[in-house]
């Protein structure tokens, strides 16, 4: 006993053998599919700050968008007919301009930032090394981190078009949506396209969450992986950008990154959507594979 | 999968080892590159059009009436890579000459067809005066054409003398395509594009009826007589004709769906730079007779230019009078397709401008419903510009290709006889404001193969009460609409102008009767001529003339009141015979054909003016009354279309999602299977909490962290691995954690081989190095969390007793951010310990600990180890490893130094004596029975007691004479270590 030390109390352990080991070598009570459940995975992410400042932007941002409209309309000199009367045609044009002025790269940041952040993390609080001595088996604790970054992702990519929805509904009515090539949908259907739209973003981040998640697993430095990914997004679109390289663009993952407004069309083009999805399930699928295998042969030194 | 070829170098997998490795990914990135590179040359290189021969050339005409007049047409002929092959003529508009249609004759021509394109007379530097398109001059100038392509070897032909030929172009070129296909069957096939159809109603319009209107197509107009006078259009039009300036010809190309919409001029660019027409400086010229190209003794009054005298007569009559006379009228009609559309058996592509004061929607739609009311075929397409908006762009002349590959060719898919418009979006964006709608035919057509079917039609009330307009004096000031000529030349992309010039619109005050509609409550979208019923009237007491003319607009009015006036279009209407008594005149205006989207919660707008700066109104003084007639309705017409291009599933690039997606289920169930079967036991020993085996480990660039490591640790041992700071042991419980893997070697932990993640793991609490803990959350909530994580029963962790030791008190519920060194430390010993495991390994756990924690610390670990469980425990302290083990493990550079019980290590039978002769004290000691080797070393004897006590040994040294200082256990543990430490010093 520590006497003197008053703060110091040595408890009674008890002798082991609560119940025999398993055949593998576990201890009583251990399951390799009870480690790190998505509830508690969830749990750790949520408490963070990064995700609670991520989601509430997201949230806020189409707020921030519909104050500056409102605060833009005094100016007399803005030229009528231009984005701010389409994007104030109606609830729904609001919500597809919040989700143009957000697709190509709030959105990656997003992205790039739950996945990219989320291994890294741990490695550079030395926690990850804790994890995997529960033992979580890598390829479960990658799996889980995957899922519950998509989930987070998912959760910001929907809430900043339901505010957006709300706010504009609220604001600018529930007329029908407007397109720029003069098509109108009624309410009921562009909300339903929007949430398609919304699908589709989802499914062509796909590949910045792989990217992120490979860079995740590769580097300690959480900034670096996020940044990684957002400067691979951003790489793309400026290499998109040059018309010269033709049809080889569609090899570039953001080459598709605009087709979900292909939904705001009376009848829908599949075709680069479809292209899209490919594109970044394909990409996705590489860099997923590449972090896995990465993750699973890597010397944890962190 | 077309994708496959991007990524396939990068997942090389062939090194063996790193260096080489990274050497063979760089030369995959290099070999990436290079590949790209070169595909990138390869399509911008090899992908050129097929090489098109030009061949200039003369052709010698006879034409007139009594086909006595020669003239000498200047042409070129665009020869394909194979012939002989069909033959396309390509007609230049008004002001133009063959080189303004160079490039689309040598697109034709790489589309496989013979071209050929020439000045007609009176132009560029063809012989001949202009007649306006007269069945007895151009006509039969373009008629022994079709004579010379029918002689030409590279021509097809369907019969001696009857080459087989298309014809197309664009406004008078388009005009002559028509008037030329009505008189000669020889014609297989033509593309008109933004012509007449009545150049008296183009130039005179009257959009007004007191009559009944019977047509019932989208955009047809009144087409009444005695119209009013396009006085800014039919000026420009005759000055192109005065000297080789000015062509009326659109410039640049209208925009495109897939575009985006851009307010500047665009560049042309492409293999075949268009708009390379000149649009030579200076402009008409009035004044100079005798231009090059011009035959002497041609020449009339100078004022006449290079128009026959009965052209210029006309002309001058109009313009000065404000009115056709019935010669004027039949020269007019003459020259107009209208007078032989009913001949018209070829099939018919007409290409018509949204964007065109001069030659309306109206126009096409009539010559439509001429050439199919006669039975022949007809497809309308609307594009985007006009001789307001541009030429057609790329897609435009493409389908005007794919009409003549079909029709001539006989290949290729049928374009059919459908109907295609462009629609402009309303609002400005960055991106593509323009998409291509499909409708199956053209309502309102008569005729075999036609629709027959009224276009649809809304009605859209409007109000406004009856209004007093005055036309002022010499109709000063006059209301703008639109620029004439000047609409395409602002911007070579059209629209921008167009857009602009839309929301520029101007009525006169005091001019403008207004009637406005309510907010639409759904989108309207405007496809042709709308049409409205005024009731005009003179208002007694004030000047009349009997007549009123009325400029009829269309505008959409947005919900901030800004309007737009679509088109730019205004339809003019003559109402003769006003009572001057007020008694009303009710008229039908069909509005400007238009396609325009109105966006829910916007208006519309009629607007009838009394001025237009681009007609030729009365100059006398008049008051009119007008009101809407009826209930008021504006008839809009609206053509339902679907989406130009690419519907349907796209089935490969989802059959490839699918496959991917395949691919990774595989990957990972393949994975999971190669787990199950790792893992690896030693059934001997299942009891054994550690055994390592030729441990080794080496990071790449060849330090080799740990070298053949061996030991074994049993139940209720506490073991020091004692070593200087960098012996390797952490990287040794990195390994036995499986967080790095050995190089060469095993541990095994209860006889299960340890890799990463191995289910056995669970039986070990580690600290290892640093703590990890999320610095946001409290000790406790970290403590929760990571028990949460292990997924284990919440009564095994045992939490209290972890506290407890940690003992960090109420600091517990504070932010670990917030911690000391020695919190966190004993926090990770506290997560260590929860769960109680089998085998506690901690890394140098007294770290950072004050002594009465290190003192309270050493007793947790005994304790622990008497219940029978197994504590390692790493050091560089030798006294710690001492007081706390009760094995020692010494390691150094990675290797094994030392082994075994700290007891037998420390002590073991060795005694050391420090006595002042060292010599005399060894004699001693071998004397005494029982003892072992002795040493002197220095000051010291070193001496193997066995059982003999060492008050014994003490007594017999004294009784020897020596005097004996100090007497205590040799310290071999602590001669090696130090030896260690010391060569480190050194090092």
């Amino acid at each position: 006993m520590s006497e003197g030390h008053a703060g110091y109390v040595l408890p009674e352990l008890p002798e082991p053998g609560g119940g025999e080991p398993g055949p593998d070598g576990a201890t009583p009570g251990y399951r390799a599919r009870h480690t790190l459940r998505l509830r508690v995975e969830l749990a750790r992410q949520l408490r963070r700050r990064r995700t609670q400042v991520a989601l509430g932007l997201l949230a806020a941002l189409p707020l921030l968008l519909l104050a500056a409209f409102e605060l833009g309309a005094d100016d007399r000199n803005r030229r009528s007919g231009g984005l701010v009367d389409l994007a104030t045609a109606s609830g729904a044009n609001f919500v597809s301009f919040a989700l143009f002025a957000s697709a190509s790269f709030l959105f990656v940041v997003v992205v790039a930032l739950f996945f990219g952040d989320t291994v890294a993390s741990e490695a550079s609080w030395s926690s990850l090394k804790y994890l995997l001595a529960i033992p979580v088996p890598r390829h479960r604790l990658l799996r889980q981190k995957a899922v519950v970054s998509g989930v987070l992702s998912l959760l910001g990519l929907v809430l900043l078009p339901l505010v957006a929805l709300g706010a504009g509904a609220l604001w600018y009515g529930v007329g029908e949506l407007a397109t720029p090539t003069g098509e109108a949908l009624p309410f009921g259907t562009a909300v339903f396209r929007l949430a398609v739209a919304v699908a589709y973003l989802a499914v062509h981040l796909s590949w910045v969450a792989g990217l992120a998640l490979l860079l995740s697993v590769s580097t300690d430095a959480p900034l670096g992986a996020v940044g990684g990914a957002v400067l691979a997004s951003i790489l793309s679109q400026i290499l998109d950008s040059i018309t010269a390289l033709g049809d080889l663009r569609v090899y570039l993952p953001t080459h598709y990154s605009f087709a979900w407004s292909d939904v705001l069309t009376a009848e829908v083009d599949w075709t680069d959507m479809a292209r899209g999805a490919f594109s970044a399930v394909a990409y996705a699928a590489v860099f997923l594979l590449l972090a896995g295998r990465r993750f699973a042969t890597k010397d944890i030194t962190s | 999968m077309p994708h496959d070829g991007a990524w396939s170098p990068t997942v090389d997998r062939v090194a063996p080892s790193p260096r080489s490795r990274r050497t063979l990914a760089l030369v995959a990135v290099v070999v990436l590159l290079a590949g790209l590179a070169g595909v990138v040359v390869w399509t911008r290189s090899g992908g050129g059009p097929p090489p098109v021969r030009t061949r200039d050339l003369r052709i010698d005409v006879a034409d007139g009436p009594g086909r006595d007049q020669p003239v000498q047409l200047d042409a070129t002929f665009y020869l394909p890579q194979r012939t002989p092959a069909p033959a396309v003529l390509v007609a230049h508009g008004f002001g133009g000459d063959k080189d303004a249609v160079a490039a689309e004759a040598r697109e034709l021509a790489e589309r496989g067809f013979v071209a050929l394109a020439y000045s007609a007379r009176g132009f560029g530097r063809s012989t001949g005066q202009i007649a306006l398109n007269s069945p007895d001059y151009e006509v039969v100038d373009a008629q022994q054409v079709l004579d010379w392509l029918s002689r030409q070897p590279e021509v097809t032909t369907d019969a001696p003398g009857d080459p087989r030929v298309g014809v197309t172009g664009g406004s008078y070129g388009g005009a002559l395509a028509l008037l030329l296909a009505g008189v000669d069957p020889r014609v297989d096939a033509l593309a008109p594009v933004i012509t007449y159809n009545d150049l008296g109603q183009a130039l005179l319009p009257n959009a007004g009826t007191t009559g009944k209107l019977t047509p019932r197509s989208p955009a047809a107009g009144a087409f009444a007589a005695d119209g009013v006078f396009k006085r800014g259009w039919a000026g420009l039009f005759f000055a192109a004709g005065l000297g080789p300036g000015g062509s009326t010809a659109p410039k640049g190309e209208a925009p495109e769906p897939g575009q985006p919409r851009t307010g500047e001029p665009s560049p042309t660019t492409g293999p075949n730079p268009r708009g390379t027409r000149s649009d030579r400086p200076g402009g008409p010229q009035p004044g100079q007779p005798g231009q090059p190209g011009q035959q002497p003794g041609q020449q009339g009054p100078a004022t006449c230019g290079r128009f026959r005298p009965e052209v210029c007569q006309a002309y001058v009559e109009v313009t000065t009078t404000g009115r056709a006379s019935a010669a004027t009228v039949e020269l007019l009609r003459r020259s107009s397709p209208a007078s032989v559309t009913e001949r018209i058996k070829a099939p018919t592509l007409l290409v018509q401008g949204e964007q065109d004061t001069l030659f309306g929607l109206d126009q096409s739609d009539a010559t439509a419903r001429q050439i199919t009311a006669a039975g022949g075929t007809v497809k309308t397409v609307w594009y985007s510009g006009g001789h307001d908006g541009g030429n057609p762009g790329p897609s435009v002349r493409r389908q005007i290709a794919d009409w003549f590959t079909f029709h001539l060719r006989r290949t290729g898919p049928d374009p059919g006889e459908g109907f295609e418009y462009a629609v402009q979006g309303a609002f400005r964006s960055g991106g593509p404001t323009i998409r291509t709608a499909v409708a199956d035919r053209y309502p309102g057509l008569e005729g075999a193969g036609a629709g027959d079917d009224e276009v649809e039609r809304r009605s859209v009330g409007l109000r406004g009460p009856a209004q007093t307009v005055l036309n002022p004096p010499g109709g000063n000031p006059a209301a703008i609409s639109s620029l004439p000529g000047l609409g395409s030349r602002l911007s070579g992309s059209g629209s921008g102008a167009a857009a602009l010039a839309g929301g520029l619109a101007v009525d006169v005050p005091g001019q403008t009767a207004l009637f406005t509609s309510e907010p639409v409550d759904a989108q309207v979208l405007v496809t042709g001529s709308s049409r409205v019923r005024l009731r005009v009237s003179a208002v007694p007491g004030q000047p009349t003339t009997g007549e009123a003319v009325l400029f009829v607009k269309l505008y959409d009015v947005a919900p901030d009141g800004r309007r737009t006036l679509p088109g730019n279009a205004v339809a003019p209407v003559r109402v003769g015979g006003l009572p001057a008594d007020g008694a009303p005149v009710e008229v039908t205006v069909t509005l400007p054909g238009v396609v325009r989207p109105v966006e829910a919660g916007h208006r519309l707008q009629v607007a009838v003016s009394t001025t237009d700066q681009g007609y030729a109104g009365p100059t006398a003084p008049a008051v009119h009354r007008v009101e809407l007639a009826g209930d008021g309705q504006l008839s809009v017409p609206t053509v339902p279309g679907r989406r130009a291009a690419g519907n349907g599933t796209p089935a490969v690039p989802l059959l490839g999602v699918g496959v991917v997606l395949a691919v990774v289920v595989l990957v990972s169930l393949g994975g999971a299977v190669r787990r199950r079967h790792l893992d690896n036991v030693d059934e001997e020993l299942t009891d054994v909490p550690l055994v390592i085996r030729d441990l080794s480990k080496s990071y790449r660039g060849g330090l080799k962290a740990v070298d053949g490591l061996s030991f074994r640790v049993e139940r209720g041992q506490v073991l020091g691995l004692l070593g200087p700071n960098g012996a390797g042991k952490t990287t040794t419980l990195r390994m036995l954690m499986g967080l790095v893997r050995p190089s060469t070697g095993e541990i095994r932990v209860f006889g299960h081989r340890v890799l990463p993640g191995v289910p056995v793991l669970s039986r070990i609490g580690v600290f290892v190095e640093r703590t990890g803990f999320l610095p946001h959350l409290s000790g406790m909530d970290n403590l929760r969390l990571y028990w949460a994580a292990t997924g284990r029963p919440a009564e095994q962790a045992r939490a209290e007793e972890a506290l407890e030791i940690a003992g960090l008190g109420r600091a517990v519920h504070r932010r670990v951010g917030t911690y000391s060194q020695g919190m966190r430390q004993r926090l990770a010993i506290a997560q260590a310990m929860l769960g109680l495991p089998d085998l506690l390994v901690l890394d140098e756990p007294t770290n950072g600990l004050d002594p009465p924690q290190i003192h309270h610390m050493r007793e947790v670990l005994r304790r622990y180890a008497a219940t029978g469980r197994t504590v390692v425990v790493s050091s560089h302290l030798l006294a710690e490893v001492e007081q706390t083990c009760s094995h020692v493990v010494v390691m150094h550079h990675g290797r094994l130094v030392a082994v075994g019980e700290v007891g037998e290590i420390v002590a073991g039978g060795e005694v050391a004596f420090r006595v002042d002769d060292p010599e005399l004290a060894a004699d001693a000691l071998r004397g005494l029975v029982g003892v072992g080797t002795v040493t002197p070393d220095g000051q010291v004897v070193h001496a193997d007691l066995g059982d003999l006590p060492r008050s014994a040994a003490v007594a017999a040294l004294v009784a020897a004479g020596v005097a004996v200082d100090q007497v205590g256990p040799r310290r071999r543990l602590e001669d090696a270590f130090l030896q260690l430490v010391g060569e480190e010093a050194v090092e």
